[in-house]
């Protein structure tokens, strides 16, 4: 059970400023999700060709050893940015290739994201620990996905944090239980879909990135979901270019969405959007059960 | 054939021939048969009637040359218990560690509640309200009151809430996790409709979920909410059936509470399908250990009180409960019966009923002929609350004094002080389930060796 | 004369200790309540007639178990407005997030904009009062007291409805168990037109609104209606 936020700048201008607000939205949410946070943000969009991919590794990992062996074994490392335990990495080498080079080399590393412009962080503790850890107060985007974790069926640690990306961009963020995700886990599996964890929302986010690469948009990747995954949710999903909410029929997990000339938000809670300039006078809502709420760039 | 001179002996011979199949044993071939004749599932009361393992498969190690014992009488042996120390201001002293569980009016008769009430005081400790609301009666003669918020929600109001000594949040109960509450129209008297809002002698059809809140992140907010309504005097209790316990210990913690009520799958009730009271939930033994567990994982044990129930029967039930790491234990069947329930001396009444005394389980049909789970007036006046509240207090005294005799056998001045490595177990799955060696070897299935 | 409360500078702990049972006996005390920013359990467990107004939208619970108090919500509210009211009168000029008026014993509680779903849920006694839509599930389970909805209802209206009586002025998008439409007397508009005439309501007229109640046939079990379990 948790707490989720999600912040999109409408107006270009808004940019400079979104993690300023998306960090007092993702502590507002610290009583629905005091075990952990974490959250994607979208920014620093890289060239044609070359891929952004975001790293995890566990305590007491030597970077700098990683560091040279990525020199050494790839040209084309355009960037590399360490943040705790997370680094950054531009690149223009094939995913594919850099991944099995990772898998064999370093398996204790995860890969939290690859994309254009994403970029996921997550750790154990409060949410207002995160936010400092990683000065999310001071980050630009175009757009963010948080969210604080209350641990229900499986353990508190980073790797079960949300956001889960399992595709390009792509990441997903959820507020309830699933119920049917062990027998999907498996079938996901058999289609070549790689889970990290045994936690309700990786499968969700597992069961979208199936879809999209069997050629659903995303509109029909989540009409889809409504019918293939069982159980309680609000779904915040992230794009490259966007975001996009969805309540499942029954809809007894809250949410709240707001939306005025600079910016779009939604949250579990109303008090998590109070804050936003401009809030008292932008339109608020509660998405209807089963449909489909997005927006892009 | 049996021919008419003969015929006992020879329907003994024909029965000595005829051989019982494991899959289709007679009670299962008359269910199938009454399913057939009435299309509707069978509802009955009481908790799950299958043997699983449990208390009866632990044993204790007692005094020897390393560990010596208490004299009785003498050298004394504490059984008070303070539940609700985290948050609330005024939390609930009992003088003995068993309480009595959420049993509702309406389930039970104003005469039945009256004497739990009594007899608890007497005993120095608390019963809970139920379904339904809470009585006057009950309120009266229980010193210490609990006071149940349930799916239904009927009859709760903020005065009830402010009487109460404490709250208790019910999410679900071991005979059916996930279920509602369950009353038939017979039982659905002109007091019971009035306090529930409903109309008289229809069935009354449950929510299984509360209506306000979903899921332990709302939870958190709707206790506060019941904390600010009562200033944050009375402790909150939440009341969970055996299912994932580990996670839900954690929750329940996690939400707020100040006492995790934990009710295994022998836990009884006074209406449900059969098949949910047989085939949902887990037993209280494995439960117990995970909530434990759990408690002690976040560090949280003893700082949030842990009560379980659930077939709890005598006072060996109560101390090896305790020696697992429950903070108190809470009867119900066992208290109905303690009042008269099943009583021999109705035996004729019972045959009546199709049934015999130690077998009569149709509390729904609110029938009994002792007076306890009925809404018959004339049934519940034969009912004699300050004798029942007498007994219930004296079969409270034994649970005190066994788990007192036990726990001095183990070298312990307070009831708490028992610890699991006094226990051992006499098969592997109640080894397993509560995390003790099987007797006489070092091993815990799952973990050690032998 | 009317006392401020300011959010910003106090606790939600002092809010309730405040206002739940004032001292004094004959003045109805009168409360402005500012800078709620979304904050849940406000002004609940109240045992007294105050007025308050409380300026901003408030989150869950606000004036749950509600006695006697007239409270004002100029804003939008979250779950649970209002749940569990036992009398008084509790308004809000935005709209209500879901159950709203859940399990309330009475009162009349108003709401101007919208609410959302399960609205008026295991209802036992209240009135409700919607200028807007209200969302799937209302009055699921509902058991005494009335339901005046102004816009459209959501699916499964009344699912499993006992004796409360839902009037709806806008299209229903769908009938829960055992809820069907009933005719409308003169008793009913009537009943209608007095609900909406204590509501403040006046843009709307008694006559446009249908009648639904319970089918009253799943009161007993009956083998051939198990499919609605």
């Amino acid at each position: 059970m948790c707490g989720i936020v999600g912040l999109f700048a409408k107006n270009p201008d808004f940019e400079a400023e979104l993690g300023e607000h998306f960090a007092l939205m993702l502590r507002e949410m610290t009583d629905r999700g005091p075990d952990s946070a974490g959250f994607a943000v979208y920014r620093d969009a890289v060239p044609f060709g070359q891929i952004k991919l975001t790293l995890l590794a566990p305590e007491g990992f030597f970077w700098p050893d990683f560091e040279a062996a990525l020199h050494s074994a790839f040209d084309g490392i355009e960037r590399f940015a360490l943040h705790g335990n997370h680094a950054v990495v531009v690149t223009g080498v094939w995913l594919a290739d850099l991944a099995e080079w990772l898998r064999a080399g370093f398996p204790q590393l995860r890969v939290l994201s690859s994309g254009g412009a994403i970029e996921i962080y997550k750790e154990k503790g409060l949410p207002e620990r995160v936010i400092e850890h990683f000065n999310v107060a001071a980050m630009s985007a175009t757009h963010a996905l948080g969210h604080t974790r209350m641990a229900t069926e499986s353990a508190v640690t980073t790797e079960h944090s949300h956001p889960f990306s399992t595709g390009e961009d792509l990441c997903l963020v959820h507020n309830g239980s699933l119920s049917n995700h062990n027998r999907l886990r498996r079938e996901l599996e058999k289609r070549g879909v790689r889970f990290a964890t045994d936690n309700d929302s990786e499968v969700a986010a597992g069961y979208f990135t199936w879809r999209l690469r069997e050629g659903d948009t995303l509109e029909q990747a989540l009409a889809r979901g409504m019918h293939d995954l069982d159980g309680f949710y609000t779904f915040a999903i992230g794009t490259r270019d966007g975001f996009a909410v969805l309540r499942d029929p029954i809809a007894c997990k809250p949410a709240v969405i707001a939306e005025c000339d600079d910016w779009v938000a939604m949250a579990s809670e109303y008090r998590a959007i109070a804050m936003l300039p401009g809030a008292a006078s932008a339109k608020s809502w509660e998405p209807e059960p089963g449909r489909i709420y997005s927006w892009s760039h | 054939m049996p021919t008419k001179k003969n015929g006992r002996a020879d329907r003994a011979e024909l029965r000595s021939r005829l051989r019982p199949s494991a899959t289709f044993p007679r009670d299962v071939i008359a269910e199938i048969q009454r399913a057939a004749d009435t299309g509707i599932y069978d509802i009955r009361g009481f908790g799950a009637k299958r043997r699983v393992p449990c208390f009866d498969d632990l044993l204790f190690l007692g005094a020897s040359m390393s560990r010596y014992p208490l004299e009785g009488y003498r050298e004394k042996c504490g059984t008070g218990v303070t539940l609700g120390t985290r948050y609330a201001s005024k939390p609930l002293e009992l003088k003995i560690p068993v309480t009595i569980a959420g049993m509702s009016f309406g389930a039970l008769s104003g005469p039945a509640k009256e004497a739990l009430g009594r007899g608890a005081t007497l005993a120095g400790t608390s019963t809970t309200t139920g379904d339904g609301g809470m009585t006057p009666e009950e309120r009266e003669h229980s010193e210490l009151l609990v006071y149940q918020l349930l799916p239904s929600r009927y009859g709760m109001n903020p005065d009830d809430l402010r009487r109460a000594d404490a709250i208790e949040i019910v999410v679900g109960q071991g005979a059916k996790p996930g279920g509602g509450g369950m009353l038939l129209g017979q039982k659905i008297s002109a007091r019971v409709a009035g306090m529930r809002d409903l109309p008289e002698g229809i069935d009354q059809r449950s929510a299984c979920r509360h209506p306000d809140w979903t899921g332990p992140d709302d939870l958190k907010i709707k206790i506060q909410e019941l904390r600010e309504i009562t200033n944050w005097e009375k402790p909150v209790y939440i009341k969970i059936g055996a299912a994932r316990t580990f996670y839900d210990t954690t929750l329940a913690v996690k939400a707020g509470a100040d006492v995790v009520v934990l009710d295994g799958m022998q836990g009884g009730t006074a209406a449900t399908q059969d098949v949910f009271i047989e085939h949902v939930g887990i037993p209280t033994l494995p439960a117990l250990r995970q909530a434990v567990e759990a408690l002690q994982e976040m560090d949280m044990h003893r700082k949030v009180q842990l009560v379980v129930s659930g077939g709890i029967r005598s006072g060996a039930d109560v101390a090896k409960a305790l020696a697992m790491g429950a903070d108190a234990v809470s009867i119900g069947v066992a208290a109905l019966i303690a009042l008269g329930d099943n009583a021999p001396a109705f035996e004729d009444e019972y045959n009546a009923l199709g049934s015999s005394a130690g077998y009569y389980d149709d509390w729904h049909e609110g029938r009994d002929p002792v007076g306890i789970s009925t809404q018959d007036d004339e049934l519940a006046a034969r009912f004699d609350p300050e004798l029942g509240g007498r007994r219930l207090a004296n079969y409270l005294n034994v649970l005190t004094l066994e788990t007192q005799t036990l726990a001095r056998a183990n070298g312990k001045s307070h009831v708490h002080n028992l610890e699991p490595e006094d226990l051992v177990a006499l098969t592997i799955e109640a080894a397993a389930m509560a995390g003790v060696p099987l007797a006489g070897t070092g091993w815990i299935p799952g973990r050690g060796t032998f | 004369m009317t006392q401020v409360f300011d959010l910003a500078a106090h606790s939600t702990r002092e809010l309730n200790q405040t206002l739940q049972r004032p001292n004094g006996g004959s003045t109805i005390e009168q409360w402005r309540v500012i800078h709620p920013n979304g904050a849940h359990n406000l002004a609940v467990g109240i045992d007294a007639p105050s007025r308050i107004d409380i300026e901003g939208h408030v989150g869950y619970y606000c004036a749950g178990m509600n006695k006697y108090a007239h409270i004002t919500v100029h804003g939008n509210a979250g779950p649970g407005l209002a749940e569990n009211m036992m009398s008084g009168l509790v308004r809000v000029t935005g709209s209500a997030s879901q159950y709203a008026g859940a399990t309330a014993h009475g009162g009349l509680l108003v709401i101007e904009g919208d609410a959302s779903s399960r609205c008026g849920i295991s209802m036992k006694g209240i009135d409700i009062v919607v200028h807007g839509a209200v969302g799937h599930m209302s009055a699921f389970m509902a058991q005494r007291g009335r339901l005046v909805v102004c816009g459209d209802a959501g699916e499964a209206l009344g699912d499993s409805l006992y004796e409360a009586r839902l009037y709806v002025r806008g299209t229903v998008a769908g009938l829960g168990a055992d809820c069907v439409e009933k005719s409308m007397k003169d008793k009913h508009k009537r009943e209608v037109e007095q609900l909406l005439a204590e509501a403040g309501i006046s843009d709307v007229d008694g006559a446009e609104f249908r009648r639904f109640g319970s089918a009253r046939e799943l009161y007993n079990f009956k083998v051939d209606n198990a499919h609605a379990y």
